[in-house]
């Protein structure tokens, strides 16, 4: 008895979460934040994603990784740059 | 040693990179469609088994995209340190490709990824199926805008370069997204990632069977991928034929670099099989012409007669030209504009080069001084010889040949591994059908022995378009020497090792997860 009021409970909030009385970016957050919280595996998966977009744009990007012409400000300066290499080869 | 020099630093680290970003690329691309196909059993018989069976290649493909996501992104890092020259000088060409390509993995690919995932029980059975389908369709489009941009560099159609800034415009979108190398690089890539997934299927199923558990599952599974992979095989095959058509007349270097071929003839053959003789390397052809002419090129081969001028043209006694050919130039061929031309030696067109990039020099001098006219006179050469512009870096004829020893034995494994997987998943088909797969014992450990193999298949095909299109970035346009940047080789070293411990570490989590994953089975 106990589990099929528990099953009719989890009918009634999916109704309600799914219920077109409810504005769509709240349905929208509780199917993510539902699946986010279902996950098992997941979790894992998304810690390495965290793992390495952070080593990726908060250390290699940022001190590793600087666009040479990221110094100029302006486009003209850039193209100025890049003829000066492509007119002097090495 | 070229390992020491900036170049070879930076070419090292950008083929690292691409290497380790394309082992997750072909598995997310071709699972993406074997999933769906799955879940439309699902959808269509309502059997709970294809969905168990589903969920767990979903599992799969959600472990493989985890570990994968954002290492491409590593390459475009890369453009702007290592490569600025290169990637101001083709920046519009890339920029709208690169930019649809964006919006269209973030949309269709992170809004339908989370149904596929989160969406179980929560939407319909045929909104579900429907956003598995758009992920798979997704990732293709993806795949796409990048196949896109990187067959442009093979062959550059679609833009007119802008002397003021030095940069490549786009001025036809179409000429650059449908162009005959575009089109072909999408189909035999895209097929080769449906290949890659249906032998990994194929291999973690075979397991199983060895294993003596989850046998429908496996056998179900073995039967779609092996279907599937023997159907994407022939178009594979096929797109490979057009790329080779394709590659004889936009790229005749590196269809001689595949070949070994070094001096041609009407009816030229094709190696089928055969072993190089080491002593016909380009730098004896640079100190020695007369001992390297007497030298053969194969120690041994097996060659099918006319073979190549039948693959390229169509034709039995079409002259396909060899290395030497091409550096010393007087044959005839079919221009991009469909007419006979006498091909002009290398020298010639490093001559011109070097008028090109004088001539851009001068343009630049006249627009300080405002010299209209000698602006015009400038413009004028540069456009008559922009054709050979990539030329004028040239500093030796020979160093227009690519590395011929990996180019020729790496488009070898490439064929040779897609004719065993032809066999693979025949066999897999016929000892599915017959029933007896589960205790045809070799099969089932020359199926997980595939594994690796098909990475390797897909690596090769990669280093036959890459190095074999040495030493350009962008063909004929610009050289991988003249696309560098200011960046010293001590701190290319570091960032490379730096890639090699990240990406060492990302692939053992990789394979720890799914070999936890497959252990534990659909069941779990």
């Amino acid at each position: 008895m106990a589990s099929a009021n528990g099953f009719f409970n989890i009918i009634s909030i999916l109704e309600k979460i799914y219920s077109m009385k409810e504005p769509l970016v709240k349905r929208i957050w509780l199917f993510y934040y539902d699946g986010f919280r279902s996950m098992t595996l997941g979790r894992t998966l998304w810690l390495i994603i965290a793992i390495k977009l952070f080593i990726m744009f908060f250390i290699l990007k940022l001190f590793f990784f600087r666009s040479e012409l990221g110094v100029y400000s302006s486009q003209e300066e850039k193209s100025e740059h890049v003829i000066k290499n492509l007119t002097n080869p090495k | 040693m070229l390992l020491a020099s900036l170049l070879g630093l930076s070419r090292l680290q950008f083929a690292l990179t691409a290497m380790f970003h394309w082992i997750f690329v072909p598995l997310t691309i071709g699972l993406g469609f074997i999933i769906a196909i799955m879940e439309t059993y699902y959808v269509r018989t309502g059997n709970e088994f294809w969905k168990r069976t589903t969920k767990f290649w979903m599992k799969i493909f959600a472990i493989n995209f985890a570990i994968g996501i954002a290492t491409g992104i590593i390459l475009e890092f890369q453009f702007g340190t290592n490569w600025s020259n290169y990637s101001w000088f083709v920046g519009d060409i890339f920029g709208a490709p690169l930019a649809i390509e964006g919006i269209f993995a973030f949309f269709l690919e992170t809004t339908f990824f989370a149904i596929m995932f989160f969406g179980w029980n929560k939407v319909s059975k045929n909104v579900h199926l429907l956003s598995t389908w758009l992920v798979a369709f997704g990732t293709v489009l993806s795949a796409m805008w990048i196949l896109v941009a990187n067959a442009w560099m093979q062959y550059p159609v679609g833009m007119e370069f802008n002397p003021d800034t030095a940069r490549n415009e786009m001025v036809d979108f179409w000429a650059v997204a449908l162009s005959p190398i575009a089109l072909n690089k999408f189909i035999h890539t895209v097929t080769n990632c449906f290949v890659v997934a249906a032998v990994a299927v194929t291999g973690i199923s075979s397991w199983y069977l060895l294993k003596k558990r989850e046998e429908e599952f496996a056998r179900k599974s073995i039967r779609i991928a092996s279907v599937f992979g023997l159907i994407s095989l022939i178009i594979l095959i096929w797109s490979g034929d057009g790329s080779a058509y394709h590659v004889a007349k936009k790229q005749p270097m590196k269809l001689a670099a595949m070949e070994g071929l070094y001096r041609s003839q009407i009816g030229t053959p094709i190696v089928a099989f055969g072993i190089l003789n080491p002593k016909k390397s380009i730098s004896r052809l640079e100190r020695d012409s007369l001992g390297f002419a007497l030298q053969q090129p194969y120690l041994f081969n097996i060659s099918i007669p006319k073979g190549l001028s039948l693959l390229v043209d169509r034709k039995s006694n079409t002259f396909v030209p060899g290395i030497e050919d091409i550096i010393q130039g007087g044959y005839t061929y079919i221009n991009n504009q469909g007419e006979e031309v006498i091909a002009l030696p290398v020298r010639e067109r490093m001559k011109r080069g070097r008028v090109a990039i004088g001539a851009l020099a001068s343009y630049h001098k006249a627009k300080e001084v405002g010299d209209d006219q000698g602006k015009e006179i400038a413009l004028a050469t540069l456009k008559e010889n922009f054709g050979h512009f990539g030329y004028g870096y040239i500093e030796k004829p020979t160093d227009i040949v690519p590395n011929v020893p990996l180019t020729f034995y790496a488009f070898r494994i490439m064929v040779i591994l897609g004719g065993f997987f032809i066999l693979l998943f025949s066999l897999a088909i016929y000892l599915e059908r017959k029933g007896i797969i589960y205790r045809t014992r070799w099969f089932l450990v020359l199926s997980i022995v595939s594994v690796p193999l098909v990475y390797i298949c897909t690596q090769a095909g990669w280093i036959v378009a890459e190095v074999g299109r040495q030493p350009w970035t962008i063909q004929d346009l610009l050289t991988t020497g003249a696309s560098l940047s200011g960046v010293s080789a001590s701190s290319v070293m570091t960032t490379t090792i730096m890639f090699f411990v990240l990406f060492s570490v990302l692939l053992a989590a990789e394979l720890t997860i799914l070999f936890k994953v497959i252990h534990k089975g659909p069941a779990q």
